[in-house]
């Protein structure tokens, strides 16, 4: 029994090594909220993976718009209160002013357009390299594989989240990343018999995760945080009091 | 030691001046500028034109305008020769290096060893009158020994006039009293008392000068007569920040550049540091051996002198110099430089701002290697028309009274034009059932609105308004459409704007 207690132990023991050493993993800082909730257990130690690159890829206008919002929303939850961050873009068609449905204040947003796809790497690497923000958000929809090695490598060496977002790329081609998403909307959360679109509920698919289980998850942006769809049968009459 | 020599230019009329500079049509015109003193006008400065009619500086606007009734008047502006003479004294120093300032209405020039270089004093003088001329001021100048004597000849004897050295108590002796800049009690007191002429006075012991009349008037004599030595303050012209390096050998590498501007980045720094500036512009300019001269410039968002930041602007760009055969100098100039004190630094190293500093300096290299129009910040504007909603901030540091709009929803991703839809309506000023976009049909599920936004007429703004509804199709997918105008006047059209995330 011991023996297998040890051995169980010893196993985990490994397991935490080996992530440490392919590092990614916010050691000495305490775990990130991102609000995704029971997300999160998709990830290696149920944790966000913060210095890592995350790939979202999107191919109609309406789902690169529920793409943006879901990014939105999870900035809002990594950032630091009163930081500024980047939002690098090659082709942008972001209204700042939307920003604020999903708690993130517009003018702590940077916005840096780039239509050249190598400059605008360029700049990614720079920013993820500054050490001025904590999370920078790349529209960039050609990258290849050695390039995103090195955001990679740049993102693991500085502790920085970087949210690459591809719009209609070329090719769905493999990238280094933590995780590679899929984000797509889905019909609105509508609480009873109220009239009108309801809070705006998403399809998020985890097409990959690095040492993680992929999945699929029904999310909804209630109230200022995310929601999961399943859960919510239970919160559903407090909401509708709510509401009403 | 060399005998000084000072040249006195005295401006007659030189607020006026500038106003016929500024606006040929009051070329001979009599025109006064006046201010009101106790009530009244008073003429403070008269033209050329207006001072031979017989106006002069103190008489009353309504006199002067009955003795000459074609006489204009304008508004004087305060300060306004004190500014004229400190400009004019900035552009002497072609002359020479040491200019000084003597109120109210003269400029003296230092020329001693200066004349030579234009080939005498005669022509260094009329060099220097003719230049005014033709830029429409009148002057009178006086070269003396010394500046009293100077002055004296200048604003009382035959100018213009050259002292030769050593001249000076000759050349003062048939001026009157005045001549010597007395107070103008004084003046009147030796009028009164017969003396009409300098020469008069200058047999009279000093100690008896000194009882009747004060100290200023033996001063004022010995200065004239170059006893007493005078010493005016000099102008003194801001050193534009500058920093030289020229090379022994000519610089042809990358490497040699880079050493060549840390040093002249360390140089400007520690300049901008004593002054407590800091740069927003520098200007890197690389004179080759061959004659030509190159040169890259760099922007900061905010004022700096951190030689480590402006190095690494100035690298992303040193590598478009084409060195060919070797650069000999490297000049180093901040063109635009701001009041930056040490405690606005420590301030910004309280909250956030290390990160700040980063961010700006990363912005620095962005606009530095890709222009400065790729980096954008929003601002709330108070404004309902999705399009004017928001307006760029042109710092990190500009904040705006307005908010947010956070009670109306708008669409994540909005469409730089809006497109054209079909739409199947059941009622007017009712959401679509159905619309088609790009050839694709979709059933409208749910919808939102409208919201109408009116044109701004009071910013010109004509058309008609928007009729905004938020719609979600059976896929899930949300949208933003409107209808432009009524269906009451014709056929409105309809149109995608934006994706609702």
């Amino acid at each position: 029994m011991s023996i297998q207690v040890s051995k169980a132990a010893l196993i985990q023991q490994l397991q935490q090594d080996i992530l440490r050493l392919q590092s990614g993993h916010r050691q000495s800082l305490p775990p990130l909220h991102t609000g995704l909730g029971i997300l999160e257990q998709a990830f290696p130690q149920q944790c966000f993976p913060a210095a890592g690159l995350h790939e979202l890829i999107s191919y109609a206008p309406g789902h690169a718009a529920a793409t943006q919002g879901f990014l939105a929303g999870l900035l809002q939850h990594i950032l630091p209160q009163q930081a500024y961050t980047l939002w690098i873009s090659t082709w942008r068609r972001l209204f700042p002013p939307a920003l604020t449905a999903f708690g993130l204040d517009p003018s702590r947003v940077i916005f840096v357009d780039i239509p050249r796809n190598k400059e605008a790497l360029w700049a990614f690497e720079e920013a993820l390299k500054s050490g001025a923000v904590a999370a920078v958000v790349a529209e960039i929809p050609n990258v290849s594989f050695t390039e995103s090695r090195r955001l990679q490598l740049a993102l693991e060496e500085h502790q920085v989240t970087g949210l690459l977002h591809r719009y209609q790329p070329r090719s769905d081609n493999t990238i280094a990343c933590v995780a590679r998403w899929k984000v797509e909307s889905a019909p609105s959360l509508v609480l009873g018999e109220l009239p009108g679109i309801g809070f705006p509920a998403w399809r998020v698919q985890l097409l990959r995760v690095r040492n993680g289980r992929p999945g699929q998850w029904s999310l909804a942006w209630v109230d200022g945080g995310f929601q999961h769809r399943v859960m919510l049968p239970v919160a559903h009459e407090n909401m509708i009091r709510k509401a009403m | 030691m060399l005998q000084q020599r000072y040249l006195c230019l005295w401006f007659q009329h030189v607020c006026t001046d500038w106003y016929i500079r500024r606006n040929a049509a009051l070329q001979g015109v009599p025109f006064v500028l006046a201010a009101p003193l106790r009530g009244r006008l008073v003429v403070t400065d008269s033209s050329a034109v207006a001072s031979r009619l017989g106006i002069h500086v103190g008489m009353v606007v309504a006199d002067c305008r009955a003795r000459v009734p074609e006489l204009q008047v304008l508004d004087a502006l305060p300060n306004k020769a004190e500014q004229l003479l400190a400009a004019l004294a900035e552009w002497c120093l072609r002359y020479t290096p040491t200019v000084a300032v003597h109120a109210p209405d003269s400029l003296l020039l230092n020329t001693t060893g200066c004349s030579h270089l234009w080939a005498g004093e005669p022509a260094y003088v009329k060099e220097i009158l003719d230049r005014f001329h033709f830029l429409g001021y009148h002057v009178r100048a006086a070269l003396a020994d010394t500046i009293g004597a100077a002055w004296a000849l200048a604003h009382f004897g035959q100018a213009p006039s050259i002292l030769a050295s050593g001249q000076q108590v000759a050349g003062i002796s048939p001026l009157p009293p005045a001549a010597l800049r007395l107070a103008e009690e004084t003046c009147t007191r030796l009028q009164q008392l017969g003396f009409h002429r300098i020469g008069q006075l200058l047999p009279i012991s000093e100690r008896a000068l000194l009882r009747r009349f004060g100290s200023q008037l033996p001063m004022r004599l010995g200065q004239a007569c170059g006893q007493v030595p005078e010493i005016l303050p000099n102008i003194e012209v801001a050193t534009p920040y500058q920093e030289r390096l020229p090379c022994l050998e000519p610089i042809r590498l990358l490497p040699g550049i880079e050493i060549a501007l840390r040093q002249l980045l360390e140089a400007l720094c520690s300049r901008l540091h004593q002054e407590a500036m800091g740069l927003r512009t520098a200007l890197l300019k690389a004179y080759r051996i061959d004659g030509a001269v190159q040169q890259v410039q760099i922007g900061t968002h905010k004022a700096s002198r951190h030689p480590e930041h402006l190095f690494r602007l100035f690298q992303l760009k040193i590598s478009s110099f084409e060195p060919a055969l070797g650069f000999e100098l490297f000049v180093l100039e901040a063109p635009l430089t701001e009041p930056l004190t040490a405690h606005q630094e420590r301030l910004w190293a309280k909250e956030h701002a290390a990160e700040e500093l980063l961010l700006a300096q990363l912005l620095d290299r962005f606009s530095g290697k890709l222009g400065s129009n790729i980096i954008h910040r929003y601002l709330p504007a108070e404004h309902y028309w999705p399009e004017r909603s928001l307006v760029e901030a042109q710092s990190l540091q500009q904040t705006t009274a307005a908010s947010w709009l956070r009670h109306r929803s708008r669409p994540m991703l909005l469409l730089p034009q809006p497109e054209a839809i079909e739409v199947t309506v059941a009622l007017p000023d009712y959401p679509p059932l159905l619309f088609r976009h790009k050839g694709v049909l979709h059933r409208v599920l749910r919808a939102d609105g409208p919201e109408r936004i009116e044109r701004e007429w009071w910013l010109g703004d004509t058309g008609p308004h928007r009729d905004y509804y938020g719609v979600e199709d059976e896929e899930g997918l949300r949208y933003w459409i409107f209808r432009s105008g009524h269906y009451a006047t014709g056929t409105p059209e309809w149109f995608l704007h934006g994706f609702f995330s």
